[in-house]
Parts: structure tokens; C-alpha cells; sequence
């Protein structure tokens, strides 16, 4: 298990655009989903000073909203209520006006008496390949893996995924995975080759496709479980998150359920480089963010994984840890952040990266405050306070 | 036959009445989609399922069914059971 044959034509090749360099950036735009509605955040390249705009659907669940990078100008946002059933919303002039699509996401009518499945949300999406304009994955919740080749307006399943007799059984029932609902995520797309993507399954493990997401395998050896659970199980593997490093698509980085882990392809067994991190802290927490020019840098948000898992800050004083070594230490960042008593939980979408010199870095927190970084990290303000439970943290550079 | 459309589906309808045709209900339901696309699928799930919190009445009488027929004059109401934060 977790051996997978190599692609010869993948490892070892440079990224070329867009991780090499850096970005001339004018405008950064954040896409910020919560569980009532979606903000955006306009601001320039010195970032500073921010325009908001928002609620924009006021009173959805706003999971997910993606800027197409490869037209600089469509979202996608993934939107359900505590109601009425999911769908997505498209706007092509960046967030200015939005159209509900015509065909979201949805498993195959079940034949005969089969338990048929039902997408409750789409919980992730990932524009497609740079040479597939068009081309979108979505990842849902319960565990489905979607693709569109019209910009969003409609959605097929993958088969190879969601249909496989192996898949199904490690991806579970709808009362598997997260007290959500178990979540397809991390679908990433190797920007040197299409047809090479890797998808993370909460719980369910971390899987690779060679062939365009047609067929499937695991990627989890060197992950650890839970104690007294079987590594070798896939269906008892949780990753968070997982990042490929835009500037060197052979590193990936990964926040997991059980540590913080690195990966260099065409290796297949990941390494835990959390147990670098203070023993105070731990290696618990769901974001990971890498830096888009060195593949060296990264970032998490630790959380007090403890006990019954209360997945706040560790000791009420939230900070994000960097590395700049790819995992063998880490910093602590935490200026501008209160010094204590702030118990705050980031989701594993609600942290991430600008494409600036020196990088931004944004965090969003389940009590509704956004923070950012202009300096990667060394000093942190808050944007935005008393917005709704905070979902999801994406940015775009135009 | 008369439609009565909860609060939050009148993104779709801008009305809290509107009409719609069929012989069944699930004809009729895909009539009021073909008019206001979208709708159906907020109430229905693939699998041919009135969704959890999603109520649907005919002439009083709670359905599940979309094969129950329905007639011209019969009143149709849709409802939706808030609960949560």
C-alpha cells in the first residue's frame, strides 16, 4: 500500500509559471466564505488598507470561493443553507454580479433498491490545469469528486473515484469523516502535467492519480493514526490539508490529523516534520500554507489537539509557526496577535497566501475576526471583526 | 395549479404565488424548474428525495410522493421547517 508507480515525465520537472517568480500585483482580493454569507476584501499591493464588500448572499453557507486564475475575473463560490439543498453561484466580473449555475454537483440516481448518495455540500474547488481553461474539481461532502468542463455551470462525477468498490468502502457513509460530514478536499492539480492530481480525504486518506483522475491510489505511508488505530487501514487516515509547493511541484506539505508532514516526490512516504515543532505547541491544527517562490517556507496554525480535541490555540495565545527549512524548525509568529485569552479555531480553508513580494498571509477564525500579514508573517492586523463564523480564506492578485 | 412558495425560494420566484402544470407532482415540480430554473433542486435531491427540511402539501395533505397526482385546481404549498442558528 501507498506505492505508486512513477511518472517519469513528472518528478524532477520545474514549475514554470506561476511559482517561479513574483507576480507585478496591483490589487489582492480576498474571498472570504462564512457559515452567513461571503465578504470580499479589495485592497492594493501595499495591503494596507482594505475595501469590504459584502454580505453577498446573506444568510448561506459560503464553503468555498475560488478566483479562476486563469482568466483573473471568475468565482466560483460554493454555497448551501441549513435547508434548502447546495448549489454554486458564478460571477464573471469578480464578484460584482453572480448567476446560480444550472447543474451543481450530484451523485447518480441509485439503481433499484441501492442506497442512493446525496452531495449535501461542495465543500472544495480547484480551477483546472492552466492548458484547460474551463477545466474546474470540485471535492463534496459526502466524499465525491467532480468535475466541470464549462467554466462551473455544470458538473459530472469521476467515476474513478467515486464509483470505485475500493473507494467507496475507505471513503465511508455520510456519518463518517468530520462531525460535518466527511470532506473531499485538497484536490491539487501538478501544474507541470494535467493528468497528475492528488486529493485529500477527511477521513480517508491522501490519494494520487496519474491519469487524469481515472484511477486512484493511496498516498499515505509514513502518516500516523490515531493511537490503538492501524496505519496501514486507509479509511483511518485524516489529512487537514495538503499543499504542493508552486515553485518545486515534488514537495508537498500536509497538516494531518496526527502531525505536520512533508513529502518529496518521487518518494512515497511522508516524513513528520511537526515533531520539530516546541512540544508546548504540538504539530495539531488544520491550515497549511506554503510559500508560492520557496518551497523551504510554509506555515501552520497550531491547535490544542489534547484531551477531547478542543482545536483552539494552544493555551488561549494564537500565533502561526513558520518554517524556512522545510520542516527541521520552526518560528513562532505571533506579533499583532493578542498576547492571551484568545481561543481562536482556524479551519483548514481559512488560512493562505498572496502571491506578493513579500508574501501576505490571511487567517480567518471561527469567531468571525480576519487577520492579515503585509511581511509573511512577522506582524499581524485585524481587517475585519464580528463577521460570521469564518469558513474559508482565498485570495487572488490582478 | 397554484404554487405557494416559501421565503427562501423566492430568489427564484419573486412571488410568493405562482402557477405551475402537471399531471404528477413530480411534473409539476419540473414545470416550476423549467420556469425558474434552479428551484427543484434545492427541494429535491438526486436521489428523487424531498430534502430533510423541505415540506410539501397538497391541498393540505403532506406528500413524499412525486408520482401523486395532482389536478387543476388543487393548491400546492410549499415549506420549509427553520430550525438552528
Amino acid at each position: 500500500m501507498g506505492t505508486v508507480e512513477m511518472s517519469a515525465r513528472n518528478y524532477g520537472r520545474k514549475a514554470t509559471s506561476p511559482g517561479r517568480t513574483a507576480r507585478r500585483v496591483r490589487k489582492v482580493l480576498l474571498l472570504v466564505g462564512t457559515r452567513k454569507g461571503a465578504w470580499l476584501f479589495r485592497g492594493d499591493a501595499s495591503r494596507e488598507k482594505w475595501r469590504v464588500d459584502g454580505p453577498h448572499f446573506l444568510g448561506q453557507i459560503i464553503h468555498h470561493m475560488m478566483l479562476d486564475p486563469r482568466d483573473g475575473k471568475t468565482i466560483l463560490a460554493a454555497a448551501s443553507t441549513g435547508h434548502l439543498g447546495p448549489t454554486l453561484y458564478r460571477s464573471v466580473d469578480r464578484g460584482r454580479s453572480w448567476q446560480e449555475i444550472k447543474q451543481p454537483p450530484a451523485f447518480p440516481k441509485a439503481a433499484g433498491d441501492e442506497q442512493g448518495r446525496v452531495v449535501n455540500h461542495t465543500f472544495w474547488l480547484t480551477p483546472g490545469h492552466a492548458d484547460q481553461p474551463g477545466v474546474w474539481f470540485a471535492g463534496t461532502s459526502p466524499h465525491g469528486l467532480f468535475r466541470s468542463e464549462d467554466g462551473g455551470e455544470t458538473w459530472t462525477g469521476c467515476p474513478g473515484l467515486n464509483d470505485d468498490p475500493q473507494y467507496r468502502e475507505w471513503m465511508g457513509g455520510p456519518q463518517d469523516g468530520t462531525p460535518d460530514g466527511p470532506k473531499m478536499h485538497s484536490v491539487i492539480i501538478d501544474p507541470r502535467d494535467a493528468s497528475h492530481m492528488y486529493v485529500g480525504m477527511s477521513s480517508g486518506g491522501v490519494h494520487e492519480s496519474l491519469d487524469g483522475g481515472r484511477s486512484w491510489k493511496p498516498l499515505i505511508d509514513g502518516l500516523e493514526v490515531v493511537e490503538m488505530f492501524d496505519a496501514s487501514k486507509v479509511w483511518f487516515h485524516d489529512p487537514h490539508c495538503v499543499r504542493l509547493c508552486p515553485s518545486n511541484p515534488d514537495r508537498l506539505y500536509q497538516q494531518n490529523h496526527c502531525g505536520i508532514y512533508r513529502l518529496d516526490r518521487p518518494a512515497t512516504t511522508w516524513r513528520r516534520i511537526g515533531r520539530n515543532m516546541p512540544k508546548s505547541v504540538g504539530d495539531i491544527g488544520f491550515p497549511m500554507v506554503v510559500h508560492p517562490r520557496n518551497d523551504n517556507v510554509a506555515w501552520v496554525f497550531p491547535m490544542d489537539g489534547s484531551s477531547v480535541w478542543p482545536r483552539v490555540a494552544v493555551g488561549g495565545k494564537p500565533a502561526a509557526y513558520v518554517t524556512r527549512n522545510g520542516g527541521r524548525s520552526w518560528q513562532r509568529q505571533a506579533g499583532g496577535m493578542p498576547k492571551s485569552r484568545a481561543w481562536w479555531t482556524v479551519k483548514r480553508q481559512a488560512m493562505t497566501n498572496d502571491q506578493c513580494d513579500p508574501v501576505g498571509l490571511y487567517l480567518g477564525t471561527t469567531s468571525g475576526d480576519l487577520w492579515a500579514s503585509a511581511d509573511e508573517g512577522k506582524q499581524w492586523v485585524c481587517i475585519a471583526r464580528h463577521l460570521p463564523e469564518i469558513y474559508s480564506v482565498e485570495t487572488a492578485v490582478l | 395549479m397554484k404554487v405557494l412558495i416559501p421565503s427562501p425560494l423566492l430568489s427564484y420566484t419573486s412571488a410568493r404565488e405562482v402557477t405551475a402544470e402537471g399531471g404528477t407532482l413530480g411534473i409539476l415540480l419540473a414545470d416550476l424548474d423549467r420556469q425558474f430554473p434552479g428551484i427543484r433542486h434545492r427541494m429535491i435531491d438526486e436521489q428523487e428525495q424531498v430534502r430533510p427540511h423541505m415540506r410539501i402539501f397538497i391541498n393540505g395533505e403532506q406528500s413524499f410522493d412525486l408520482n401523486q397526482a395532482v389536478r387543476p385546481g388543487d393548491v400546492l404549498q410549499i415549506i420549509q421547517a427553520l430550525s438552528g442558528g
